[in-house]
């Protein structure tokens, strides 16, 4: 099991900041984000199950993609870019 | 008083106050983020908009107080795993029946609700269009951002796709046909000006009380229809509008012949031509056009009117009319464009304009 962990605004759709679940790639993890947090749906994986574009994600300290394989016990964060004007 | 909602780069604005006068700023809902599109559906009173989050994609939220809290609706998607995702939210429009609202996007979808907006369905018909794979997008996308019913039958509906062109449905959106007899797209070579879905209409407006009466704002021309869409009459050419580009159109509801257009310099420019900001009005339906711009920035004013950014409120001589720009400001006529004043000047790029 991995912990996800967010920040707002999806902390807040979610119900909190970390979350322990089951996959062994990060988007199977945010499939499972999604399945425990409905809300969250549509923030983070688009519908092509691609990671939308100026979302971040990291495991432990290296940048992740969708295919990224993902351990027991690592750390999956997700947050915004650093982006926009 | 009259209410505006203001879509905005960094935000909804909500306006309110008295034609002739500054409106105050009486609600902000979503700071920070692109609001493409704000509208009142006046049957229920509920606020509705479209943002899109340059993180999170694309959503439409509803609510009955702008100033309060606002719920996310479901649907507004794409099916998932496919090819294609959401990219934005341009329009909603209340349909002819009761809950019943349109919203249009990118990839150049269209969206229904009947629940009054919380719950949205793709339109099968336009998503799987056989023409699809032929669509080409214009410089905002491959946009859906003009809806229009005819008003009491709600089996008919227009709607047109940048850079695709009109689509016409009489089966209430279960079937679609491209309309674009008689428009002329001078951007393509002459050669390829036959394609008939190859069409940059930026928007349509229909006259209520003739409804078969269409005005069109193209790329770069100016047209009427009097088939409901059928074919469509170059109503530029040889007038003295300034330029035959621009991008919102508004009619005053008591009067088909109107029309309002705000020319811009076409090509790469797009901006008022000369830094004269004017709105230009016809009330012989497209033969002859008149400045209507008494009090509106008279040089030095180089600004952008996006095409959702000009709506009207009222009829006759009472039409009040506002637009927005993308340098903040917006403007507001109280007695159907004979005087302008300034309503607001300092708001983020303005992307709408709606009255409530």
């Amino acid at each position: 099991m991995a912990v996800v962990r967010l920040r707002a605004p999806l902390s807040e759709l979610a119900g909190g900041r970390e979350h322990d679940l089951e996959g062994t790639t990060v988007r199977e993890l945010l499939r499972a984000l999604e399945r425990s947090c409905p809300a969250v749906a549509g923030w983070v994986l688009d519908e092509r199950g691609h990671v939308r574009e100026h979302i971040n994600v990291y495991v432990n300290a290296e940048p992740a993609r969708e295919e990224t394989a993902v351990a027991d016990g690592d750390r999956v964060h997700v947050l915004p870019s650093i982006t926009g004007g | 008083m009259t209410e505006l909602l203001v879509g905005t780069r960094k935000g909804l604005f909500a306006l309110g106050g008295e034609p002739g006068g500054p409106f105050e700023v009486t609600a902000r809902a979503f700071a920070g983020e692109p609001v493409e599109y704000a509208m009142r559906d006046a049957r229920s009173g509920r606020t509705l908009a479209a943002t899109t989050s340059p993180f999170y994609g694309p959503k439409i939220w509803v609510t009955d107080d702008p100033a309060g809290d606002w719920e996310q609706a479901d649907g507004v998607a794409l099916p998932e795993g496919g090819d294609a995702s959401l990219a934005r939210i341009w329009v909603i429009v209340p349909g002819e029946e009761d809950g019943l609202l349109y919203a249009g996007g990118d990839p150049g979808v269209l969206f229904e609700s009947r629940d009054g907006g919380s719950t949205w369905a793709l339109n099968e018909g336009l998503w799987g269009h056989p023409t699809r794979p032929d669509w080409s997008p214009g410089n905002g996308g491959l946009c859906l951002h003009t809806i229009v019913p005819w008003p009491g039958d709600p089996g008919r509906l227009l709607v047109a796709i940048s850079a695709v062109g009109v689509w016409l449905s009489d089966d209430a959106g279960a079937t679609w046909r491209h309309s674009n007899e008689g428009i002329v797209p001078r951007y393509l070579p002459e050669e390829a000006r036959g394609n008939p879905i190859a069409h940059c209409v930026h928007d349509v407006r229909r006259a209520p009380t003739r409804p078969e009466r269409l005005f069109m704002q193209f790329h770069d021309g100016v047209y009427r229809s009097d088939d409901g869409g059928a074919s469509w009459l170059d109503i530029a050419t040889g007038t003295d509008l300034p330029s035959d580009f621009g991008f919102p159109v508004v009619v005053d509801p008591a009067d088909p012949e109107s029309a309002y257009v705000i020319p811009l310099v076409g090509a790469l420019d797009r901006t008022t031509p000369g830094g004269v900001v004017e709105v230009w009005e016809t009330r012989d339906a497209g033969a002859t056009w008149a400045s209507r711009s008494d009090g509106l920035p008279a040089g030095d004013a180089y600004l952008t009117i996006l095409r959702e950014a000009f709506d009207s409120a009222g009829a006759g001589d009472a039409l009040e009319l506002y637009f927005g720009a993308t340098s903040g400001d917006v403007f507001g006529s109280g007695d159907a464009a004979g005087s302008w004043f300034t309503v607001a000047d300092h708001l983020p790029p303005v992307y709408s304009v709606r009255t409530a």
